[in-house]
């Protein structure tokens, strides 16, 4: 049966494809997202502080190579199969890399539910990799230009609220650890699949007005938006097990590798790469993959995560 | 009451590039503006706010003619290829000149 979650999420798609002119306010918008990213960096906050930091350091090296990897493949199929402008397929592929905070809170509930393990500290995993692929998606449109002036990138790519969020709530959860953390707990924590409905039902408006871009870009961008996630996700469950994580965490990972960026990743390009179509690679990760990943994609990754332990018996 | 001429620039564009714009804009020689947002439809398609990248919005600017002429033409120049943007210029009497 489905999440009731994803049910939000479907209701959503469906008043806005039936054309009903409902829309959250944006500041609700707003204050929900804020209050999943700061939910989502508490969590991993607080189970951070119950392990030693450097034990972590050969995880977090990887997913950032992972994060630099991924848009490095995905730019020469759009740019050479797919045939888009160079800023497009640069554009698109910076998407592909990055990941999307509200595909991994829908993640959290399915694996909650299911009693699904995994390592507490992804919320960290998940913060790093944000940025890399935001950085690659640029050298990839304008090549090592002096004219990129990558002082303001960095500033507006560390202070976008997603990071800033995510990485401020690892902080305050470190630092107030659990018992600290009693009093708040009503808010973040026993609200989150609340909160997160709600959220999915926003976003089940938005990824189906996207839809109605699609008849326009055409088939290999759906293609691509199906085929990359698959690809990213085997390459995510692999490094999990390399890494030697557990099944969920594993899954978790290529969860976190197959989603696509809508929110850090758009602002990003449109600032630093603006001749590149926004609604283009906006239709693909929001449209698409989101979607994709919420409905199918997640059960299919765990579900591989578990084929790749089961076959090299770790 | 004497009254003073001043232009009132008014700016329509993404919401995605509102810092870029207000440095511009203070270097240019802007000594104050005001910024709202804003939902509209034009040559790219409905800007309905309805996501991130998808909010406009609308700045003000009053000052003397000089410094319209010279933010118009640096935002022609920087933003009008890539970014949805209009401007458009109209005269507006104030009471106070030392304010703008």
């Amino acid at each position: 049966m489905l999440d009731p979650i994803i049910l939000f999420f479907l209701l959503g798609v469906v008043a806005s494809l039936l054309g009903s002119e409902l829309r959250l306010p944006a500041a609700i918008y707003d204050f929900v997202s804020a209050l999943l990213l700061l939910a989502i960096g508490l969590k991993g906050g607080i189970e951070l502080a119950r392990q030693p930091f450097g034990a972590l350091l050969p995880q977090m090296l990887a997913v950032v190579a992972m994060g630099l990897l991924l848009p490095l493949v995905a730019f020469p199929v759009l740019r050479y199969v797919g045939r888009l402008a160079r800023a497009d397929a640069a554009s698109i592929a910076a998407h592909y890399g990055s990941v999307s905070v509200g595909t991994y809170a829908v993640a959290v509930a399915w694996f909650e539910r299911r009693e699904v393990a995994f390592e507490p500290h992804m919320p960290l995993l998940l913060t790093l990799l944000e940025v890399p692929a935001i950085l690659v998606g640029i050298v990839l449109a304008r090549g090592l230009s002096r004219q990129t002036r990558w002082g303001t990138v960095l500033h507006e790519v560390m202070l976008g609220k997603g990071i800033v969020l995510l990485l401020g709530g690892l902080v305050i959860g470190w630092i107030a650890g659990e018992d600290g953390l009693s009093g708040v707990k009503p808010l973040f924590f026993d609200l989150f699949k609340g909160l997160l409905a709600v959220f999915l039902l926003e976003m089940g408006l938005i990824a189906a007005s996207q839809l109605g871009s699609l008849r326009r870009y055409g088939a290999f961008l759906v293609v691509f938006a199906i085929t990359m996630p698959l690809f990213s996700a085997l390459v995510g469950a692999l490094l999990g097990n390399a890494l030697g994580l557990s099944v969920g965490g594993s899954a978790m990972l290529a969860i976190l590798a197959a989603s696509a960026s809508y929110i850090a990743v758009p602002a990003a390009m449109r600032i630093s790469v603006p001749e590149a179509n926004p609604t283009l690679s906006l239709t693909a990760s929001l449209g698409i993959t989101f979607p994709f990943n919420i409905l199918v994609g997640i059960p299919l990754y765990h579900a591989l995560a578990e084929r790749i332990h089961a076959y090299t018996g770790a | 009451m004497g009254t003073y001429t001043r232009k009132l620039l008014t700016i329509v564009t993404e919401a995605a590039i509102e810092g870029a714009i207000r440095r511009d804009l203070t270097q240019l020689g802007a000594r104050g503006y005001t910024i709202t947002d804003a939902r509209g439809r034009g040559d790219r398609g409905v800007r309905n706010a309805s996501w991130e990248t998808s909010g406009n919005i609308r700045i003000e600017v009053v000052c003397s003619s000089d410094t319209a002429a010279k933010i118009s033409a640096h935002l022609e120049q920087h933003y009008y290829t890539h970014y949805a943007m209009i401007m458009y210029l109209a005269d507006v009497e104030v009471l106070r000149s030392e304010k703008f």
